[in-house]
């Protein structure tokens, strides 16, 4: 039957994890297993300030990081927890802070500087509810625009949404990988649910994860750009303390760092962090087709709501109806390519979001027909979850 | 298809009760007995009253949406808890309730247990704390959803070591009061 079939693709999985499991099967935290992915891609150093319900990320790291001589600070916000990773990463250290929707906020002008001084460092939300402080033990998808626009200017993004467990833990050390290869920094989303659920899974042996590392320059160091114009995309890096002298500001800035106002060389800047995503494509954007083959109904989900659309595929599949599931992995950059695909294969497209609509805002954007009934909007943004019961209810009145 | 074994357990009361640590403590033993395993909760901001709930579901197949929405065994300790979740339950479910803290249940429902749990622990063990663990041990040999075997181990990971005699003491003492129902 259906089930035995191959169910499940997802796409460009270059995966963190080369090998199989090997190690028992245990019971983890989705904020603890963010943590322990963290350490097994090389984290340095954390500092941030503790929000619920991203707590015992700092928790836990406060714990394991001195273990492995690495540094934990508890700043005094989320505005001087962001500014002390892009330092502690100006020096070398892979940094990384978690918060929650609030604390995003907070750390949006500091994000922006990371990027525009293309400083590798990773920002974990886990998303709460509501508008400002909100539901702080209550799941929402209300970050999922903050991710991008969040900060001002054209900012290149790189946002990655795990669904289990065990995909925390693997795209916590994508999102390092990620920051480090494409220097800049990379956010991994969480729904409040997944932080805080447990689930039995199997974690690889540290050995069998593959770890990326920033380009560090070989010149000598009156030779040394920091932003290199030679190098395509991503210039090599060096550190603070090893003789390379640089300048580092959020101006625009020429090859040295130092403040421009010169077009061309704003021009090159900014055609630099666009292009690090747009001729990246490929690599950035990973994607799960969950019985999309024959599929006539889609469902277009990230997170938790891709769980609740996974237990309502089943119970309609058992009636019979052909439905299957797109997922986004990566979510910015957004999965254009895959979404028109299956704009044009499928009848029907059912979003469900915990929010009032902003994933499915990209599915309008790329389709002109957002009249015709064919997307199907699913929004709650009191606090609860979207049901399996709910969501198989709109299939079967679709299809 | 061939049935999938899969249970759905909700423990309710009020924050402080220590549920969501039944709630982990039972899904710590689903894993030793080698089943998939979520554990989910729902609290308020506070960290004591206020409602609270903890749902493990236990399955031998893949768990996807992590909420019990249709449940087979609810731990109620408080009547609030007990009047909202009990509509959640299947009709052969099975309900425990500390029969001082729930006087009135509404609807008829499988199987019902009644006991006072959190009286029995002050009385027996001189404190109420680890009533939590008596309510799940009771739960356990009721229902045998987890060996007792897997139960004892996730009791003695799951708490400091300073606090396993007690708990361990907590956990007989559930045994001993499901054994004149068994």
């Amino acid at each position: 039957m259906a089930k035995e079939k191959k169910e499940k693709v997802v796409e460009n999985m270059e995966t963190e994890v080369v090998a199989e499991d090997t190690r028992k099967v245990v019971l983890m935290q989705g904020n603890e297993a963010v943590a322990r992915g963290a350490l097994a891609a090389g984290l340095d150093f954390y500092a941030g300030y503790p929000i619920t319900p991203s707590t015992e990320i700092a928790e836990i790291l406060s714990e394991e990081l001195p273990k492995k001589g690495g540094k934990f600070i508890q700043m005094e916000d989320e505005i001087a927890s962001i500014c002390a990773i892009i330092g502690a990463s100006l020096a070398g250290a892979k940094a990384m802070t978690a918060t929650s929707g609030p604390g995003f906020s907070l750390m949006q002008e500091g994000i922006g500087f990371a990027k525009a001084t293309e400083t590798p460092c990773v920002v974990v939300d886990v998303q709460r509810g509501g508008v400002s402080t909100g539901l702080p033990t209550k799941p929402s998808q209300g970050d999922i625009m903050q991710s991008k626009w969040g900060s001002h200017g054209d900012n290149p993004a790189i946002v990655l949404y795990p669904h289990t467990v065990k995909e925390c833990y693997e795209l916590a050390i994508r999102a390092i990988n990620l920051s480090e290869k494409y220097r800049t920094c990379v956010t991994l989303l969480l729904d409040e649910v997944l932080g805080h659920m447990r689930e039995a899974v199997k974690l690889p042996d540290i050995s069998n994860v593959r770890i990326v590392n920033r380009l560090r320059p070989t010149v000598p160091p009156e030779w040394y750009k920091h932003y290199d114009e030679n190098q395509k995309y991503i210039s090599p890096v060096a550190s603070y303390g090893e003789g390379y002298r640089f300048h580092v500001t959020g101006l625009a800035h020429d090859a040295l760092g130092f403040p421009t106002n010169k077009a061309s060389e704003v021009a090159a800047q900014m055609k630099r962090l666009k292009r690090k995503i747009t001729h990246n494509i490929r690599d950035l954007v990973q994607i799960e087709s969950y019985m999309m083959e024959d599929a006539t109904v889609a469902i277009f989900a990230v997170g938790i709501c891709a769980r609740s659309a996974k237990a309502a595929i089943k119970a309609a599949r058992e009636y019979g109806i052909k439905v299957g599931l797109l997922r986004p992995i990566t979510i910015w950059p957004f999965p254009d390519d895959a979404v028109k695909k299956m704009l044009r294969d499928v009848d029907t497209i059912i979003v469900p979001e915990l929010n009032e609509g902003q994933l499915i805002n990209e599915l309008h954007r790329l389709t002109k027909d957002k009249a015709d009934g064919k997307i199907i909007p699913i929004q709650r943004s009191d606090g609860e979850m979207i049901t399996p019961t709910h969501i198989f209810r709109v299939i079967k009145e679709a299809h | 298809m061939s049935q999938v074994f899969r249970k759905e357990v909700r423990f309710s009361g009020s924050g402080g009760q220590g549920l969501i640590l039944d709630g982990i403590v039972l899904a710590r033993a689903g894993v030793l007995d080698n089943y998939k395993v979520t554990q989910t909760q729902s609290y308020g901001p506070e960290s004591r009253g206020g409602s609270s709930r903890a749902d493990t579901i236990i399955s031998d197949g893949d768990i996807y949406y992590p909420e019990a929405q249709n449940i087979d065994i609810l731990v109620a300790l408080t009547q609030v808890a007990c009047d909202k979740f009990i509509f959640e339950m299947k009709e052969d479910g099975i309900l425990i309730v500390d029969n001082n803290l729930v006087k009135n249940i509404s609807v008829s429902i499988g199987k019902i247990y009644e006991e006072p749990f959190t009286e029995i622990t002050l009385e027996k063990l001189g404190t109420e704390l680890p009533m939590n663990i008596v309510t799940l041990a009771f739960m356990v040999k009721i229902t045998k959803i987890v060996s007792e075997k897997s139960l004892e181990q996730a009791i003695r990971d799951s708490v400091k070591p300073m606090h396993i005699e007690l708990n361990i003491k907590a956990m007989n003492l559930g045994f001993d009061l499901a054994k004149k129902y068994l």
